[in-house]
Order: structure tokens, then sequence, then C-alpha cells
């Protein structure tokens, strides 16, 4: 791990990849629980930094982390969310002749994976996903959309995101679902907060608006 | 009683409601708002009897005109500014009593950007995230002030001061911003801390609540290192764009971003930053490089 101070109140954690973000995660959770890590206002999770922001002392909170080594975050931990996607996105034909499948087969292969809410970004509730093996990776589109719909589920990368709002976006559209992704009477109030499993499932045009989320706490 | 409101009458090219802004809910991609002249809202709120975290208005260049629809207290702070109540010359920086229907009226900037509007009882709008700021990155909380639009106020917690007008610091002629270094310093070419404390830059035009913009010498990047991958940001953030002309971060600043931060601002040099207008020289002090504490693990 690289240690580095962000101005006068912030460390910068930086590690190899995501997986290693995910253990980090874990490490700083427990801190905060049995209050070892001390008083941080902000954990802001990353693809491959963690940012600890309103530190009183960082020099000394960076000395916590001299002999940190991550370790394998376990399968099945966190709470599991399911959200269902009636998948008809516009690019799904063209990320399915990138993958060299059908359509049908490349709904398949998105719905078959367990994905892990890596870190928030973007806009308030927007999840970077990962889970989705490398080899299925694919860049953003050329041009952006000016108007990307609320629950448009999309790829960018590794990444699969879930647009929580309508907003202008470059990502490849999957499809989209009907859960209500942000809601700020709720707490928190985003769904899908780092450290959250997701599976999408293929939700028929009909059902998307009647599903409900249905966070479990299956440890 | 009649209910304690102002009705906004004229609401100014920009005027928002902030209060000390959303803490703790960066890692959802929540900007944390908040008045960009913290010392500025404070002393307003002190002025009229406000607890310290009391939302109060922040205006930009232009001014706004409230109609007192109850007996309040107002206070106007920050950027220097004529005020009027019902057409008579009244204080800046002082507790004013507002008769019901007498019209408060805070006319363009003099000197500096963002004005601060406290009324007694604070702006109690529902809380969004904790908070009443308008965040205008993601659209939360309150959205700009509009004619005709009512606000409600709070019930008056304390006493307004008894006092003269207090001194404030004047908007700055030339800013003068620290730096801390890193934790991108080394994405730059040699020199480029040196060349950034040497060089002059001026306040954009450009700027706004996410981020103070400068023109000025472009900071080039080491070539060949390739896409920074997104990480947190904090307040004061120097962000360096593909163009190389920083961006100093405020309090709308985007939650993660993937340009190189080459150091940070402190947070106490940025009431003075949101209240330069542009064309204000901005020069950095930039501090030595501070070891980590624990550099490698």
């Amino acid at each position: 791990m690289r240690v580095h101070r962000v101005g006068r109140s912030a460390l910068l954690l930086e590690v190899a990849d995501d997986s290693e973000v995910a253990s980090l995660l874990d490490f700083l959770n427990e801190g905060q629980q049995d209050g070892t890590l001390g008083a941080v206002a902000e954990v802001v999770p990353a693809a491959r930094t963690v940012l600890l922001d309103g530190v009183a002392e960082p020099g000394l909170l960076a000395k916590r982390f001299a002999d940190w080594r991550p370790s394998p975050v376990p399968a099945g931990s966190g709470p599991l969310v399911e959200v269902p996607v009636v998948y008809d996105g516009a690019d799904l034909p063209e990320l399915a002749a990138r993958w060299g499948v059908s359509e049908a087969e490349a709904v398949r292969i998105h719905t078959g994976q367990e994905y892990r809410v890596a870190f928030c970004g973007f806009a308030p509730g927007f999840a970077y996903l990962t889970g989705l093996p490398e080899r299925f990776a694919v860049p953003r589109r050329d041009s952006p959309r000016t108007r990307v719909p609320a629950g448009s589920v999309a790829l960018a990368g590794r990444y699969t995101g879930v647009y929580p709002a309508a907003s202008p976006g470059g990502w490849q559209l999957l499809g989209r679902t009907g859960l209500p992704l942000w809601d700020e009477r709720r707490d928190p109030a985003a769904l899908l907060t780092p450290g959250t499993r997701v599976r999408f499932t293929e939700a028929r045009p009909t059902e998307d608006r009647l599903t409900e989320a249905r966070p479990t706490e299956d440890r | 009683m009649s209910a304690r409101a102002v009705e906004v009458v004229a609401p100014g090219p920009l005027t928002t409601v902030q209060d000390a802004g959303r803490a703790g809910v960066a890692a959802l991609g929540v900007p944390r708002a908040g008045a960009l002249d913290q010392p500025a809202r404070a002393l307003a709120n002190r002025l009229v009897g406000n607890a310290p975290g009391a939302a109060v208005l922040e205006t930009t260049l232009g001014g706004v005109s409230l109609r007192a629809l109850a007996p309040l207290v107002a206070a106007v702070t920050g950027a220097p500014s004529p005020v009027r109540v019902d057409g008579c010359p009244a204080a800046w920086g002082a507790p004013l009593r507002l008769a019901a229907g007498a019209l408060l009226e805070v006319g363009p900037a003099t000197d500096g950007v963002r004005a601060y509007v406290a009324l007694d009882g604070g702006i109690d709008l529902p809380p969004v995230l904790g908070s009443r700021s308008a965040d205008l990155l993601s659209g939360l909380g309150p959205a700009p002030l509009a004619a005709g639009q009512r606000l409600p106020l709070g019930v008056p917690a304390g006493t307004p001061c008894r006092i003269e007008p207090l001194p404030q610091p004047a908007p700055p002629r030339e800013l003068l911003l620290r730096l801390d270094p890193g934790p991108r310093d080394d994405w730059f070419a040699a020199g480029t801390l040196p060349l950034l404390a040497a060089s002059r830059y001026a306040v954009s035009p450009d700027g706004n609540r996410i981020g103070l913009r400068l023109t000025g010498p472009p900071l080039v990047r080491r070539p060949g290192l390739g896409e920074l991958p997104s990480e947190g940001m904090v307040l004061g953030a120097v962000q360096v764009p593909p163009d190389g002309l920083p961006v100093v971060f405020l309090a709308d600043h985007p939650t993660t971003g993937g340009y190189p931060v080459i150091g940070v601002v402190p947070a106490a040099d940025l009431a003075a930053a949101a209240q330069a207008r542009p064309g204000t020289p901005v020069r950095f002090a930039v501090a030595a490089r501070r070891p980590a504490g624990a550099d490698r693990g």
C-alpha cells in the first residue's frame, strides 16, 4: 500500500486493484466500528484507492496502515440486492456482437455473475459494480448521450453501472430497472452502497415497475 | 402569530440556501455543498442570534430582494453590498430589525462576489441528507431562489447582537493560496511545482460553486502515465484537467475525479477564494512536501 497525504486533514490509501480496495474497506469498517480508526469524517472508496477525509491527525493515522496486508474478502459477505432488469437497452445488439454471442446469450452472461458495489461517484447513488470478467470489458461510447433515463443499466470498462437519475452519459446501455435506486428519505439514500452484493435478473417489461427492492442479510 | 417567512421579490442572478453542508455521505457520491464563505455565514448567523448551523442565503454578485412577512431580524455579510430597508440605506454587517411587510434590498456587490443574508430562526426548508444546502453539481437540496417564492423561517434561537458593524476581511486584491503538494504532484513534469510557485494566475470568469477556475501558464503532465483511475477528492484540491489550467475545488466539487491533483489549498484560504472576482491575480505559496508518516506498507 502507498499512503499519500492529501492536504492537512486527509489521507489517500492506494492499493493494487479493486479486490484490495474491498479488503481495505472491510478493515476500515471494522476500525470504525471498534473505534480504533479514530474520527474520520468521510471514507471514500474508488477504483484503486480509499480516501480518508476529515482526519484530525493524518500523520498518526498513516502509521496504522504500515503493516496492513490485503486478505481475500470472503465470498457472500455484505448484503445482497437483486436487481430485476428489462434487457432492451439500445446498445445490447452492439454489445452482443462485440462479445460474439446472441443477445439472449449476452443477457445470460450479464445475469450469470455476482457483482459487488466497488464505489459510488459521478452522481449521488451512481454505483460502479465489479464482477463482470475482464474479457467482457467494453469501451465507453464515442459520443455520450445527452440524456440517459433513470434506472438504465449500463457497461463501461469492467464496470456495470445503474443510473439513479436521468443524466447525460457515455456508458453502453444494456437495459433498465424499475428499482428506486435513490430516495432522499431513506437511510442510506442510495440502494447500492459500497460493499453491497448485486445479482441482476431478467425481468419482463410488465414486471419491472412492480418489483420491490429485496435487500437480504444472509451473511 | 402569522407564519414567520420571507417572500422573494427579486432573486438576483443566483441566490441559494446554504448551511454547513452535507457530512458523511461522500461515499454515496454526494458533494458536501454548503456556504463558500463559511466565516461570513457564521458572522451573519451570530449577528441575528442564530445557532451556528442555521441556513442562510448566498448571493452571487447581483444581490437579492426579500419582503418580510412577519417582524424579523436580518443581517448581510460577505461581499460588501448596499443594503436598503424600504428604500432607506441600512447597515451592512449589522443586525437589522424589519417590520412585517418591510422590503430588504441587497444591491449588487460593490466588491467581492458572495453576500450572505441571515434571517433570525434560519431558513427552514426541509433538510436533505442532513443539510438545507443547495448542491448545484448534483441538484440536491433547494433549487436556487425564484421570484414569488416563500421561504419559511425557524423559531428564533437567541437574541441578536447589540453591537456596531463588525470588521470583516475585505475581498482580496490579490489571492494568495497556500498549497500542500500531492497526492499526484509526481504526475507532472519535473519543475512543475516551482513553476506553479513562480507563476501569476488570474481568476477566470468561468468559475462557479464547484471550482475556482484560473487562467495562466498551463501545467504539463509527465508523458506516458496514461489515465489516472478515478479517486476521492477533497475540498481545496487543485485538479489539473488536460488543458493544464488548475481548478481549485470548492464546496460543490465532485466526490471522485480522474484528473491528477497537484496539491491542496487549506480550507481556511477558500473563503477569500470565494470572494475573488474574475481577473483577480492569484499566487500559490507552495509548501514543502510532507512525508505521509508511513510511506510504504
